[in-house]
């Protein structure tokens, strides 16, 4: 190993980095896995691949950036009403939709990157939080438009591509939200490999070296947190046109939290870690509360403290640690 | 000529702690400044205001002919003045490679672009190795920052300020910590720079400084007590009295 290492050029070493590995691939074909698994189970399993692009659009700035954010649903909901209103008022076209959303939810983003970029830490927790609540209250005022606490209603979602009806069993939902989620993890994977993706984890590992080396990290921070409100925007718009309904909980400072509690399950800062974060919350939530539907936040609350005490790094960081182990025997 | 670096008037206080008292200073290109004073003395404080790292309460900082005083410390730094630390800032989680080719990429304008792999920037990432290999941690680069003795994370400092390409380099007691056996390397290291790099460097041990300093500048209490060669600040009485004969420690 160290030898090879020694021969090897940096350009081809930080080339390796980037390299697919089996297990990545492997890790895709199982996502194609419910469509024989478990047939009845489609709208849960689309609706986990739309939470696990939520988690992966928090994950940018959290765990690349090391941005930590409370009221990211905020995008979500932009997205989610974006995409809702659109339909609504005869336009029910899901990709423009998503497109839609993911603008303006972007410029949201972009607005209010100018004050996150500023702080750090607490600071940032709550600034988002109250983003988060003042928006929430905003559509929830502003029934007119969002239908307030009755939820956004008449939504209807044309055919995808003009052809594949949304059918109730979700084949239809977990294709398109499956596909969305690949693509765009795809240029995340992209992102997080370029100089751009390097001077995120140097935001993220030492704040106070980057104007040392002479970065501009105010300018990358709000790249980032544009960029992260665009894929939550469209996480959001997936979601209301899969289910053609939106609710205000859709912007709620519950799923902001709950997103960064999946997030912290996973592990944040190695991109699968939001999505298969989500993909374990979103399956608990469904068990525990067919078994106790009045206490499942319980068992929530279990599996988060069992997890951050036996892998502080969230799943995957402890998985990573015991290969690294097995490995080194 | 111009001076590289030069202050006038500069001064700082906390309440009612003064740090900076009317520096005036003025760094030749290419000189070799040592920086000494016991400790408090306003040392870092001074490199501190002079990177921007602290505004002053009065006074201007000037790098070649530009007033640089209004400056934030990035500007500066891609104007060509870089510092290092005293205590280890690095980028624990980032390998020596990634780190130096992040420092690069920043200067080169290019740690913008989120779309080509970091990998295919052959002229960045091979400037970055050739400043490690300078610094003789070629064969080290691939180990993660938290993980590289401690010795070899002092030269990765000065590594991360080379890759900004400074004209004035401000090194604050770039050997703190290190062993007295080994922060010769430390210095040798410092010593090959190129000829053209001006600096300034804070440091102890006075062996080090009468070695490698042309130039000394001795701080008390946030003023400048005495400055001139080597073989001047050593026959001074009063330096002789207030630092030199004083055991120091750090």
């Amino acid at each position: 190993m160290a030898l090879a290492e020694t021969v090897r050029t940096p350009q081809l070493y930080l080339q390796g980095l980037s390299r697919w590995r089996p297990i990545e691939i492997a890790f895709w074909l199982a996502t194609l896995l419910p469509y024989w698994l478990a047939p009845d189970y489609l709208s849960l399993a689309s609706q986990i691949a739309i939470t696990a692009l939520f988690a992966l659009s928090l994950d940018l700035i959290l765990g690349y950036a090391g941005i930590v954010s409370l009221g990211h649903a905020a995008f979500f909901g932009i997205g989610a009403y974006t995409a809702g209103l659109l339909s609504k008022y005869g336009w029910g076209e899901p990709l423009t939709g998503l497109a839609a959303a993911a603008f303006t939810a972007a410029i949201v983003g972009y607005a209010t990157s100018f004050i996150i970029a500023r702080f750090r830490h607490l600071a940032l927790i709550m600034l988002t939080m109250g983003f988060g609540l003042l928006l929430g209250e905003l559509a929830n005022s502003a029934g007119w438009l969002t239908g307030g606490v009755d939820g956004l209603q008449g939504i209807h979602t044309w055919n995808l591509l003009g052809y594949f009806h949304f059918d109730l069993y979700g084949y239809t939902a977990y294709g398109y939200s499956l596909a969305v989620l690949f693509l765009l993890f795809l240029g995340a994977r992209r992102l997080i490999h370029s100089p751009f993706g390097l001077a995120l984890r140097g935001i993220r590992e030492n704040w106070t070296r980057m104007p040392a080396i002479g970065a501009a990290s105010r300018t990358h921070i709000q790249m980032i947190y544009t960029i992260s409100a665009a894929l939550a925007g469209i996480a959001g718009a997936l979601l209301s046109e899969t289910t053609q309904t939106v609710s205000l909980d859709s912007l709620s400072f519950e799923r902001s939290a709950e997103l960064l509690v999946m997030l912290v399950l996973g592990g944040a800062g190695r991109l699968y870690g939001g999505l298969v974060g989500a993909a374990i919350f979103m399956v608990a939530r469904d068990q525990f509360s067919g078994i106790e539907p009045q206490y499942w936040y319980f068992w929530i609350g279990v599996l988060l403290v069992v997890v951050v005490v036996f892998m502080p790094n969230g799943v995957l960081g402890g998985l990573a640690k015991l290969y690294a182990r097995w490995r080194g025997r | 000529m111009t001076p590289a670096l030069s202050t006038r008037g500069l001064a700082k206080s906390f309440g009612s702690l003064i740090v900076a008292r009317d520096i005036e200073l003025s760094l030749p290109q290419g000189a070799r400044y040592a920086l000494i004073g016991p400790n408090g003395a306003g040392k870092t404080t001074l490199i501190n205001l002079m990177t921007g790292m602290l505004a002053p309460n009065a006074g201007q900082i000037f790098l070649g002919e530009d007033d640089i005083t209004a400056l934030e410390p990035q500007e500066r730094v891609r104007r060509g003045l870089a510092r290092t630390f005293q205590i280890n800032t690095l980028f624990p989680g980032l390998n020596a490679l990634e780190a130096v080719t992040l420092a690069v990429a920043e200067r080169r304008g290019i740690a913008q672009q989120f779309w080509q792999n970091v990998a295919t920037y052959k002229e960045t990432i091979e400037e970055a190795h050739d400043i490690l290999v300078k610094l003789r941690l070629g064969d080290s680069c691939y180990q993660t920052t938290r993980e590289l003795p401690y010795g070899r994370q002092r030269l990765l400092e000065i590594a991360l300020a080379l890759a900004t390409k400074p004209k004035v380099l401000l090194l604050d007691e770039p050997a703190a910590g290190v062993p007295p056996e080994e922060s010769g390397d430390i210095f040798e290291a410092v010593a090959s720079l190129s000829g053209d790099l001006t600096l300034l460097f804070i440091e102890h041990d006075m062996h080090v400084v009468f070695r490698f300093a042309s130039h000394i500048i001795v701080l008390v209490g946030g003023g400048i007590y005495a400055e001139g060669s080597p073989a001047e600040i050593a026959a001074n009485p009063g330096v002789r009295e207030v630092y030199l004969g004083t055991r120091k420690h750090g």
